[in-house]
C-alpha cells in the first residue's frame, strides 16, 4: 500500500492524516507535494498526523525535514502527531525527534498553535 | 526468481538474484528478503530493521550506483553462514556503478547536516544490522555486506 493523504481544517489549523508508507517515490513525492501546495497556498499552521503510517525510509524522513523547512521559511510551523513507535524510534536514531514539535493528542497539538 | 538451497558448503543460500535498476527492484528485494528473515528465524521487528537496511542499501545501488540505467544490475545474495559459535544472516548486494568512498559521506548526525533532505541511508543500515561492509568491486560496482546475527538483539 501507497501513501494517502487527506486534509482537513480545524480552526485555523491544516491537519493532513496521512496513512500508508513514506518511501522513495510515489510516496514522497504526494508529500512534498501536498505540502508545497499547502504553504503556497498561505496555510501557515499545518499539523501532519503519521498516527496510521506503517512505515518511512530515509527519503520519507527527507521529506519531513524538507517540508519543516519549507513552512517554516514561509513563517508557518509543521507539527507532528501521533507517531508510531517504530517512526519515533526513527526521528530518534536520526536526531530529528528533538526538531520536530511533537504530539500525541490532537486536541492538545491544536491548541498549541495558539501559543 | 531464482531460490535455491546450498547446503554442502556449509553456507545455506536462501537468494541469489539479478534485479534490473528500477524502483520496482527495491520493492521486490525488499519482499524477499524479508520473507528470507522470516525463514531464517527473526522476529517481526528484526525482520522490519532488515528491511528498511536492505531497502536503503537497494536505492543507493539504484539510485546512486547504477543511476536508474536499464543495463545496469544489481546483484542480491543472502546466505545463513557460520562463522565460529555464531549464525549471521549475511545480505550482500552489489551494484555496477562508479562508487563511493566512505570517508566522503557527510555523518548525517553533525548539527549542520541534521536538516538536510538526504544523506541518511548508510547511517540507517548501520544502525539497522549488526556489520555493514562497503568495498569496490573492480572494474565498476560496489558491494554491501550486511550482517544479522541470528538471536541479536541490537535495535
Amino acid at each position: 500500500m501507497s501513501v494517502k493523504l487527506n486534509t482537513r481544517q480545524v480552526g485555523d489549523v491544516t491537519v493532513i492524516d496521512v496513512s500508508g508508507r513514506i518511501t522513495l517515490g510515489e510516496g514522497s513525492s504526494a508529500l512534498r507535494d501536498a505540502l508545497r501546495e499547502l504553504t503556497a497556498q498561505g496555510h501557515k499552521k499545518i499539523l501532519l498526523n503519521l498516527g496510521d503510517v506503517s512505515y518511512i525510509d530515509s527519503s520519507g524522513i527527507g521529506e519531513l525535514v524538507s517540508g519543516f523547512t519549507t513552512v517554516a521559511n514561509q513563517g508557518g510551523t509543521l507539527k507532528l502527531l501521533s507517531l508510531t513507535k517504530r517512526v519515533k524510534d526513527l526521528l530518534q536514531i536520526t536526531k530529528l525527534y528533538t526538531v520536530f514539535d511533537v504530539h500525541e493528542d490532537e486536541a492538545h497539538a491544536i491548541r498549541s498553535f495558539a501559543a | 526468481m531464482k531460490l535455491r538451497m546450498k547446503l554442502d558448503t556449509g553456507a545455506k543460500a536462501l537468494l541469489d538474484h539479478q534485479y534490473p535498476s528500477t524502483l520496482d527492484s527495491v520493492d521486490q528485494a525488499e519482499a524477499a528478503i524479508l520473507k528470507a528473515a522470516g525463514e531464517a528465524g527473526f522476529d517481526e521487528d528484526e525482520q522490519h530493521r532488515i528491511g528498511m537496511a536492505v531497502r536503503e542499501c537497494m536505492v543507493n545501488a539504484v539510485v546512486h550506483g547504477n543511476r536508474y540505467n536499464r543495463n545496469k544490475k544489481v546483484l542480491v545474495g543472502v546466505n545463513v553462514e557460520k562463522s565460529g559459535s555464531e549464525t549471521n544472516l549475511v545480505i550482500r548486494i552489489t551494484d555496477q556503478g562508479e562508487g563511493f568512498e566512505m570517508t566522503e559521506v557527510p555523518d548525517p548526525l553533525h548539527d549542520t547536516n541534521l536538516l538536510r533532505h538526504s544523506g541518511r541511508g548508510l547511517f540507517l543500515m548501520g544502525a539497522f544490522m549488526d556489520d555493514m561492509k562497503v568495498r569496490k568491486v573492480p572494474p565498476n560496482g560496489t558491494e554491501v555486506t550486511l550482517v544479522k546475527k541470528l538471536g541479536s538483539e541490537k535495535s
